[in-house]
C-alpha cells in the first residue's frame, strides 16, 4: 500500500514533498524543530547542533532497541504558522517518533494543536512562563518557579533589593513571568508603587531613558534590583546602557531569565561583573559530566563556543526518552510517556533530574554573577526543585493541578475536583 | 457590438479548468476522501498557496493594473485572519468551558462562563478581561461580515487619506509600508486585546466539529479553491471592462486621466478597498488552515514578499500573479523543508537552508532586470507568434504601457 | 605626628564598638572563624551577621585582613579540617594557602580539597559596612573612598558617630567635602537631636542627589490606619482619607476595616458559589432548586436563606458598609513621629521635584537629540540617495549592516580598540562604496525610468544580503567594543547624563551634516549632482557625464551607510538584522523631512526623535505604544505635509 501510495505520489509534480513516505524502516527517526534561519536561528542553531551531536553520540554507543537514530531536521524559519506545519509533516510524512524543538512560547503554541491532534512527543527545552500542561509535551526547561520566582527570593533575601524594575520584551514569557511576580511579591509585602514595569519591542535598542528611569527608582531610599525578561539580541543594547551609565552591580542588581552564555558572547562583559543571571545550568557547574559534555561540543563546533542552559534540558530529555523508551522496549507514544514518569538522570551541574507527572522536572536552580570572560561565577544552587506547571501565585492558576499519571489531565481543578480540560490550552 | 466577458478574458475558462481538475486531483489523492497520496500537511500547505493566490491576484489588480505598488496588503490579510480568529478562539473556548463548567455543582451564571473563557483565552497573556473589541467574538456571522467589513473600513480610512493629499508612487509605498508596520507593532502589544505577540493559536480546530484534520484539510482546502475562482473571475471582470480601462489608464498617465475629467481618487479609492476585501477574505480562509495568527505576519516583509511574487509570476497579468505566488511560494516550502539535496562543492557545501534565500533575492534581482514581464511573460511566447509585432518595446508590462520610443522623446 | 593622632582615632572607633576586644588580644582569629564555620560556609545574608560581627568586633588586627579577603572571594575552606586560608592561584589547578594569624604560607593544594568562599553580593555589602570602622581613617585612599561607598550603599545609625569622628583627620579634599556631605545625610536619617536634623535637612534641600532624595522620602512613609471616632493623639497624620472620594473607593476602605478585624469580611460571589455547593440539601438549597441558580440574583436569595439559619456568614450589603464606614476615619499617618521634621523633609523634598522635573526634562531632550542623530546618521545615506537621486535603495539598511560587520572584522585583526576603529571608519566607508558602486553599476543604472521596480529589485539585493550575512558571520550577535575612552557617561548631576558614545554618535552626524554641505555646495562633484539631479539632459549638454556623477553620488550615500554601521554597531548590536531595524525609519526621516533636502531629513530626524521620546515619557511602561503611534502621526503629518517638513520649491522640486 506504501509502494502505491508513493507511486502515486510521484506522478505529481509536488512528489518531492508528499514522497517521502519511503521510510527507511531500519532506524528510529528523532524529528528536530528548531528555526534555522529568521531571528530566532540566532538561539535554535545550537539546539540542532546539540541534536545532532546527541544523536551521533548515541549512534556510536550502538543507537537504541538496536538501530539507529536519524535525525530528521526541518527549518520552520522562525515563522510560527510554519512551526505548525513543519510538526505535522514530521509526524505525518517522516513518521518521527519523537519530536525536540521550539524556542518561543508562541511557536509552541502553535504546534500543540498538532501534536495533541496526532499524539506525537515533543521535548520542550526552554524556560518558559508555564501556565499549560499538555499530555503530549515534556518541559525540560525551567518553569517560573525553577527560575524567576527563586531569583527573586534571591533579591528578597540576599540583596535586600525592596525596589523592582521588571523589564521585558512585549511577549509572552515576560507578561506572563511579570504577572507572577508581581503577584508574588504582592504576597510578600512589596507595594504597588514599588514594582515598576516597562515593555520594549524585539530587538529594542534605544535604552538610554529606560535605564535613566531605573537609576531614577533609587530616589526614595529603597534598594532597586531589576528583573530582566528582556530577549535575544535587545540584551547587548541595554548591557552596553548600564555599563555606560556606570551602573554597579551592587548599586542595581540585575538578574536575568533570558541571558545565558550564548547571549554574553555578543558583548564585552567587563563592565557588567557582578550582574546576575538565574538557570538550571551554568557552562562553569562544577562537575566532571559538565567538563565532559563541554568538551564534546567544543570539538565538535570549535573553542569559542559555548555551553547554555536549554542544551543541557536536551541533554536531559534527549537521555530520559532513551531510557523510557529502552524501558518500554519501544518508541510508541503512549508507552514511552508511561514509562517517563519517574525517570531519574544525573543533570550536567552534579546532581539528578527526576520526570514528575506533570510532565515538568525537579531541577536545581542556580544562580551566577557575570564574570570579565563572558562566564558564569554560580554563587547559589538550591537543590532540586519539582517544576510547576500551574503557578502558586496567581488566584486562578493556583486552583489547578497537573498530573498525567494518576488523574490523566493536565488542568485539573483542585476546588472543584474536575478536569477542565485534557487538551491543553493554546 | 460588445464581445462576451470570456471571449474578451480567454484565460479565465482556461484558469478554471485547471484549477478545477487541480482541485479534483488533490481530493482524489487526499487521505480524507482519496487514496492518500498527499499528506494531510501538503493539503494543507495546497490550501494555504490559494489563499496566497487570492491576495497575489488582489496586489495585481492593484499594483499591475493601477500602478499603486501597496506595500501594506497583507495588514488586510492578517486582519481577515484575525477577525474569523476571534470566533474560532472563543467559540473554541466557550464550549470547553460550558463541559467543564457543567460539571460543577452549582450551574455557572453567564458572567462566569463570560470570565472564564477571558480566564482561559487572556490567561496566558496575563490578563482575563474581554477587551471591548471582542463585543461581536460570539457571533459567527457578525465576526464574519467583520471579516471584510474591518479590513475594509481601514483600507478606505487610509486610502482616502492618502490618495486625497495625492501621495503617489514610492511615497504611497513606504506610506502603506509605514501603515502595516505600525498594525504590526500595535498588535504587538498584549493591551491591543489581541493577545499580543502569541496571537490567536488553535485556529485548525473548528469548534464542534469532531472530523479529524484530514477532513477539514480538505473542506478548507475547497473553499480556498472556491475563492481563488470566484476571485479570478472578479478581477478579471474588473479589469476587462470600462472600469479596468480606466485603472490601466491611471497606471501609464494620472495626469492625463484626471484632466479628462475622471475622478481618480475615487476609482484609487474603490480599487484600494476592493482587494483590501479580497486580501481579507484570502487571510480569513488562510489562518484556520496555518492554525495561528499573531502580529508577525503583517510585518512589512511579508507584503514585500508579495510583490516579489507578483513580480516574478507576471504583473498586469491575472494568471502571472497566481503563477508567481504559488511557484515561489511552494518553491520556498521545498528549499526550507530539508527537501533539497546539497551541493557539495569540495571545498564548500551548499545548503539550501542557508543559501534558498540568497538565491531567491537574486533571482528577484534577475527578474526585474531581465524579465519584467516574469514568469508570465513565457506565455506570450507562444501568443505572440500569432499576433504581429508593433513598433517599440513596452517598457512596462502590459498593452498600454509606456513605450520605449515615448520614453526617449 | 597626625598618623599617630589618625591610628589612635580609629582605635578609639575600634574600642567604641568592641567592648570584649581586651579578651580576645593577642588571641587568633582562626578559632572565631571555626565558631561560627557553619554561617559563613553557608553564605546567606540572613544568617551571616553574628559571624561579621564576631570578626569585626574581635578587634584583632587581622580582622580588617579577614574581611577584605572575604569579600574580595579569596578566602578558602581547606576541607579535611575545615579551617579558613587565603587562597591565592597558582595555576587552574593549584592553590597556595596563606594562615590570616601566621601569615605565612601553609602549602599548595589541589583545587580538589579546597572550597572556595563565594560572599554574594549582598553579604559582601555587609562586610563592607563591618568594614567602615576600618577604613575611614585608613592611610589609602582607595581604602577609605571604598567605606564611604560602604556608607552611601547602606547607611546604618551606628555610622554616624565614626564618619563624624574621621571628617576632621581627612586630609584629601574631595573626599572630605564626600564625608561632610553623608554626615549630613546621616545627620537628616538618624541623628536623634531635632533641631540637628532640621538644620541639616535645610542644608541639602535644593540638593539634586538621589540619595538626598533616597534620604528624605523615607522619612515621608505612610501607613494608612483606621479609628474609630476620630484621629488618636500624637499620632503625624499626612492626610485624612474620605472613602468614596478621590481614588480611595468604599471597597478598598471597607476590606481595610475588614483586614484590621473591625469589620466582618465581604462576602464574594465566589464565596456565595462555594458556600452554596456546600449547603447542597436534596437538589435545593435554602429552598431554591440548584438548577435555578444560574443568576447571581437566585444565588443571593437562596444565600441570605442559609445565612438567617445561621449556616453561612450574613451577607454584606451596601448600607452595611456604609454604616462600617461612617464610624471610622481613615487617615495616612507618618511613621515618623516628629511632625517639624516631615514638614521640612517635604517642603525640601518639593523644592528638590521641581528641580528634578526641569532636569529630567533637559535629560529627556539630550536622549531625543542623541536619538535624532542616529537616525539622522542612518537616514543621511538614504537622503542622498532617494532624496538626491530619486532612486530608492532598500538595501541600504544592508549597507548599514556591512558597515557594521566591517568594524567587527576590523577589529578581529586589530585588538587595539581605539586604532581599530580609526582604521575600521575608512574601511567601512572604503566597502559599502564598493558595494554601492557595484549595485549602482549593476542593478540601479537599468531602471533608472521605473522607480517602483527599483524599489523590488534592492529589496532582492537587501535580502540575500541579509542571508550571505548570516551564511558568514552566523546568525549570534558580534562584538563591536567601543575603545575604552568612550565607556561610561558624561554626568552633569544624578538626574542629567548621556553616555559618551552617543555623544560622540552625535558629533560623527554633525561631521557628516558638515561633509555633506561641504561637497554638495562647494566641490565640482556636488555641482554636477545637482545639475543632474535638476535636469540630467542638460547636465549632459554641458559636458556631465550623468551617469559617472550618479554612480559617485550613489558610492557616497552608500559609503556614509557604512560608516553610520559602525557607529550603531558600537552602541548596539552587530547581527544581521541590524540593517532591517533601521530601514522603515530611515525612509520615515526622509520622507517626513522632505525629500532633496539635508535640511529636512535634519528636521525629520528631529522630529521623529523628540516625537519618539515625548510619547515614551508619557508612557513609561510601553515603549511599543510610543513607536507605533509615533508611525500613525507620521502616516497623518504625511497627510497635511506631503512633501515634508522642508518641501523644495520651484524648479528643484521638479516632479
Amino acid at each position: 500500500m506504501t509502494f502505491l501510495k508513493s507511486t502515486l505520489a510521484g506522478s505529481l509534480v509536488f512528489a518531492s514533498l508528499a514522497g517521502a513516505v519511503m521510510a527507511d524502516e531500519d532506524t528510529i527517526k528523532v524529528g528536530v524543530l528548531h528555526s534555522l534561519s529568521g531571528t530566532m536561528a540566532i538561539s535554535e542553531t545550537t539546539l540542532k547542533d546539540t541534536m545532532l551531536m546527541l544523536i551521533d553520540q548515541q549512534n556510536a554507543k550502538g543507537g537504541l532497541l538496536g538501530k539507529q537514530l536519524e535525525a530528521v531536521v526541518v527549518d520552520p524559519a522562525s515563522d510560527w504558522p510554519l512551526f505548525a506545519e513543519k510538526a505535522r509533516e514530521l509526524l505525518t510524512v517522516h513518521e518521527v517518533d519523537v519530536i525536540f524543538g521550539n524556542w518561543t512560547s508562541v511557536s509552541r503554541k502553535s504546534v500543540l494543536p498538532v501534536i495533541e491532534e496526532l499524539n506525537g512527543l515533543l521535548f520542550y527545552p526552554v524556560q518558559y512562563e508555564g501556565e499549560e500542561s499538555s499530555k503530549n509535551v515534556f518541559y525540560t526547561g525551567a518553569a517560573p518557579n525553577q527560575q524567576a520566582i527563586p531569583a527573586t527570593d534571591y533579591f528578597l533575601d540576599e540583596l535586600g533589593v525592596e525596589k523592582f524594575a521588571l523589564l521585558g520584551t512585549d511577549y509572552v514569557y515576560p507578561r506572563t513571568t511579570n504577572n507572577i511576580l508581581e503577584s508574588y511579591l504582592k504576597g510578600k509585602g512589596i507595594a504597588d508603587d514599588d514594582i515598576f514595569v516597562n515593555y520594549t519591542p524585539f530587538g529594542h535598542s534605544d535604552w538610554s531613558k529606560i535605564v535613566a528611569d531605573v537609576v531614577a527608582l533609587g530616589a526614595d531610599g529603597k534598594k532597586v534590583g531589576v528583573i530582566s525578561t528582556i530577549n535575544g539580541d535587545a540584551n547587548i543594547g541595554f548591557y552596553k546602557e548600564l555599563a555606560a551609565a556606570g551602573i554597579s552591580a551592587d548599586d542595581i542588581p540585575v538578574v536575568a531569565f533570558s541571558v545565558g552564555e550564548e547571549e554574553l558572547a555578543g558583548l564585552d562583559t567587563s563592565n557588567l561583573v557582578g550582574h546576575l543571571a538565574a538557570w538550571n545550568y551554568f557552562q562553569s557547574a562544577d562537575a566532571d559530566v559538565n567538563a565532559e559534555f563541554v568538551e564534546t561540543w567544543k570539538a565538535t563546533m570549535g573553542e569559542e563556543r559555548v555551553t547554555n542552559d536549554p542544551m543541557e534540558a536536551h541533554y536531559i530529555g534527549f537521555n530520559m526518552w532513551l531510557n523510557a523508551a529502552t524501558e518500554a522496549g519501544s518508541t510508541d507514544v503512549d508507552a514511552v510517556r508511561s514509562k517517563m514518569y519517574g525517570q531519574e538522570f544525573p543533570n550536567l551541574t552534579g546532581g539528578t533530574a527526576v520526570m514528575l507527572p506533570n510532565h515538568h522536572l525537579a531541577k536545581p536552580v542556580l544562580i551566577g554573577e557575570i564574570q570579565e570572560d563572558g562566564q558564569f561565577d554560580i554563587i547559589s544552587q538550591t537543590s532540586e526543585v519539582p517544576g510547576d506547571a500551574w503557578t502558586d501565585f496567581l488566584p486562578e492558576s493556583a486552583v489547578l493541578m497537573s498530573d498525567w499519571k494518576e488523574l490523566d489531565c493536565g488542568m485539573y481543578n483542585t476546588e472543584t475536583k474536575t478536569c477542565v480540560q485534557t487538551l491543553s490550552n493554546y | 457590438m460588445q464581445r462576451s466577458f470570456i471571449a474578451k478574458n480567454p484565460s479565465v475558462l482556461v484558469f478554471l479548468a485547471i484549477l478545477a481538475l487541480f482541485t479534483l486531483l488533490v481530493t482524489v489523492m487526499s487521505e480524507g476522501f482519496g487514496v492518500g497520496g498527499i499528506s494531510t500537511s501538503f493539503i494543507k500547505t495546497l490550501g494555504k498557496t490559494l489563499c496566497l493566490c487570492l491576495i497575489a491576484l488582489a496586489m495585481d489588480v492593484i499594483w499591475g493594473y493601477t500602478g499603486i505598488l501597496s506595500l501594506g496588503h497583507f495588514a488586510f490579510f492578517g486582519l481577515g485572519g484575525y477577525m474569523i480568529g476571534m470566533w474560532l478562539m472563543y467559540e473554541r473556548t466557550r464550549l470547553i468551558v460550558v463541559d467543564s463548567l457543567a460539571q460543577a455543582e452549582i450551574p455557572p451564571t453567564d458572567g462566569e462562563v463570560i470570565d472564564a473563557v477571558g480566564n482561559q483565552i487572556f490567561g496566558v497573556v496575563g490578563s482575563s478581561e474581554f477587551p471591548l473589541i471582542w463585543a461581536f467574538a460570539d457571533s459567527l456571522v457578525i465576526q464574519l461580515i467583520l471579516v471584510v467589513f474591518v479590513p475594509g473600513i481601514l483600507a478606505l480610512v487610509f486610502g482616502w487619506l492618502a490618495f486625497r493629499s495625492r501621495v503617489t508612487g514610492v511615497y504611497l509605498s513606504i506610506l502603506t509600508q509605514a501603515m502595516t508596520l505600525a498594525l504590526a507593532l500595535y498588535l504587538f502589544q498584549n493591551d491591543s486585546g489581541l493577545r499580543g505577540n502569541n496571537g490567536l493559536s488553535g485556529l485548525q480546530n473548528l469548534p464542534g466539529v469532531t472530523a479529524s484534520q484530514d477532513y477539514v484539510s480538505l473542506w478548507f482546502f475547497w473553499a480556498s479553491a472556491a475563492a481563488l475562482g470566484g476571485g479570478y473571475v472578479l478581477c478579471a471582470w474588473l479589469v476587462s471592462g470600462k472600469f479596468g480601462s480606466v485603472l490601466r489608464a491611471i497606471r501609464d498617465n494620472e495626469a492625463r486621466v484626471r484632466f479628462l475629467g475622471y475622478s481618480v481618487e475615487m476609482y484609487k479609492l474603490v480599487i484600494f478597498t476592493l482587494t483590501a476585501c479580497i486580501a481579507a477574505v484570502a487571510g480569513a480562509l488562510y489562518y484556520p488552515q496555518a492554525g495561528i495568527i499573531n502580529p508577525a505576519e503583517i510585518a512589512p516583509i511579508a507584503s514585500i514578499y508579495l510583490a516579489v511574487w507578483v513580480a516574478i509570476g507576471g504583473r498586469g497579468r491575472l494568471y502571472g500573479a497566481i503563477i508567481g505566488a504559488a511557484f515561489v511560494s511552494l518553491l520556498s516550502t521545498w528549499f526550507t523543508g530539508g527537501q533539497a539535496p546539497d551541493i557539495n562543492l569540495g571545498f564548500y557545501t551548499v545548503k539550501w537552508v542557508d543559501w534558498w534565500l540568497v538565491l531567491l533575492g537574486l533571482s528577484f534581482v534577475l527578474v526585474t532586470l531581465f524579465a519584467p514581464k516574469g514568469i508570465g511573460g513565457l506565455i506570450d511566447l507562444y501568443t505572440e507568434r500569432r499576433s504581429p509585432s508593433r513598433h517599440g518595446a513596452d517598457l512596462g508590462p502590459d498593452d498600454g504601457a509606456l513605450r520605449e520610443q515615448e520614453a526617449s522623446q | 605626628m597626625r598618623q599617630i593622632f589618625l591610628a589612635g582615632l580609629a582605635f578609639l572607633a575600634a574600642c567604641l564598638i568592641s567592648p570584649d576586644r581586651a579578651q580576645a588580644q593577642d588571641a587568633a582569629i582562626q578559632p572565631i572563624l571555626q565558631e561560627h564555620q557553619a554561617l559563613i560556609v553557608k553564605s546567606s545574608r540572613k544568617t551571616i551577621g553574628p559571624a561579621i560581627d564576631a570578626v569585626a568586633s574581635s578587634g584583632l588586627p587581622q580582622a580588617q585582613t579577614v574581611l577584605e579577603v572575604w569579600a574580595a572571594k579569596n578566602m578558602w575552606q581547606r576541607k579535611e579540617d575545615g579551617l579558613f586560608f587565603i587562597g591565592e592561584k597558582i595555576d587552574s589547578k593549584t592553590y597556595a594557602l596563606t594562615d590570616f594569624d601566621s601569615g605565612e604560607t601553609v602549602g599548595e593544594f589541589p583545587k580538589k580539597e579546597l572550597k572556595q568562599l563565594k560572599p554574594n553580593s549582598g553579604i559582601r555589602a555587609l562586610i563592607g559596612t563591618a568594614l567602615v570602622q576600618f577604613q575611614l581613617s585608613d592611610p589609602d585612599i582607595e581604602a577609605r573612598k571604598a567605606a564611604l561607598l560602604s556608607i552611601e550603599r547602606d547607611p546604618e545609625a551606628s555610622l554616624l558617630a565614626p564618619l563624624r569622628a574621621s571628617i576632621d583627620g581627612e586630609p584629601d579634599a574631595a573626599l572630605k567635602a564626600q564625608k561632610q556631605r553623608l554626615e549630613r545625610l546621616l545627620t537628616i536619617g538618624y541623628d536623634t537631636d531635632e533641631t540637628a536634623r532640621l538644620s541639616a535637612i535645610a542644608d541639602m534641600s535644593g540638593d539634586l542627589g538621589v540619595d538626598v532624595r533616597a534620604t528624605l522620602n523615607p522619612l515621608l512613609t505612610t501607613t494608612r490606619e483606621v479609628a474609630a471616632g476620630a484621629v488618636p493623639e500624637g499620632a503625624n497624620v499626612a492626610q485624612i482619607l474620605h472613602p468614596g472620594q478621590d481614588s480611595f473607593d468604599k471597597i478598598t476602605a471597607y476590606d481595610l476595616l475588614a483586614d484590621k478585624g473591625i469589620a466582618p469580611a465581604r462576602v464574594t460571589s465566589d464565596d456565595i458559589r462555594l458556600a452554596l455547593g456546600e449547603h447542597i440539601e436534596g437538589g435545593s438549597v435554602g429552598g431554591v432548586p440548584v438548577a435555578t441558580l444560574h443568576t447571581q440574583a437566585a444565588r443571593l436569595k437562596a444565600y441570605t436563606v442559609l445565612a438567617a439559619e445561621g449556616e453561612v456568614p450574613t451577607y454584606v450589603d451596601e448600607a452595611a458598609i456604609d454604616s462600617a464606614l461612617k464610624v471610622n476615619v481613615f487617615f495616612d499617618a507618618y511613621a515618623e513621629p516628629s511632625k517639624s521634621v516631615t514638614d521640612a523633609a517635604a517642603k525640601a523634598l518639593k523644592d528638590i521635584e521641581l528641580k528634578v522635573g526641569l532636569n529630567q526634562t533637559l535629560d529627556l531632550t539630550l536622549d531625543a537629540l542623541s536619538l535624532a542623530s542616529i537616525y539622522f546618521l542612518a537616514a543621511i545615506g538614504l537622503a542622498i540617495t532617494f532624496g538626491v537621486m530619486g532612486v530608492i535603495n532598500m538595501a541600504h539598511g544592508e549597507f548599514i549592516m556591512m558597515g557594521a560587520y566591517t568594524g567587527y572584522v576590523v577589529q578581529q585583526f586589530i585588538p587595539d580598540h581605539t586604532v581599530s576603529i580609526i582604521v575600521a571608519i575608512p574601511t567601512a566607508f572604503a566597502v559599502t562604496f564598493a558595494a554601492g558602486v557595484a549595485m549602482e553599476r549593476l542593478v540601479i543604472r537599468w531602471l533608472q525610468a521605473r522607480p517602483l521596480e527599483t524599489l523590488l529589485a534592492t529589496f532582492g539585493i537587501s535580502i540575500a544580503l541579509q542571508q550571505l550575512a548570516k551564511n558568514i558571520f552566523g546568525t549570534q550577535a558580534r562584538p563591536l567594543t567601543a575603545p575604552g575612552w568612550l565607556d561610561g557617561a558624561w554626568v552633569m548631576n544624578d538626574v542629567v547624563s548621556i553616555s559618551y558614545i552617543r555623544i560622540a554618535i552625535f558629533i560623527l552626524a554633525l561631521i557628516f551634516l558638515g561633509i555633506f554641505l561641504y561637497i554638495m555646495k562647494r566641490t565640482r562633484l556636488g555641482l554636477e549632482t545637482r545639475a543632474v539631479t535638476q535636469n540630467p539632459r542638460m547636465a549632459a549638454s554641458m559636458g556631465i557625464n550623468p551617469d559617472k556623477v550618479n554612480m559617485l553620488t550613489f558610492g557616497l550615500g552608500s559609503g556614509i551607510a557604512g560608516i553610520a554601521g559602525v557607529a550603531i554597531g558600537l552602541f548596539a548590536k552587530v547581527t544581521s538584522e541590524l540593517g532591517s531595524d533601521y530601514i522603515v525609519q530611515s525612509f520615515m526621516t526622509v520622507v517626513v523631512g522632505g525629500v532633496g533636502n539635508i535640511w529636512g531629513t535634519l528636521a525629520g530626524a528631529a522630529m521623529i526623535g523628540f516625537l519618539q521620546k515625548g510619547i515614551e515619557w508619557m508612557n513609561p511602561s510601553n515603549t511599543l505604544a510610543a513607536q507605533t503611534y509615533m508611525i500613525i502621526f507620521i502616516i497623518i503629518f504625511i497627510q497635511f505635509r506631503p512633501r515634508g517638513i522642508i518641501a523644495l520649491k520651484g524648479r528643484a522640486a521638479g516632479e
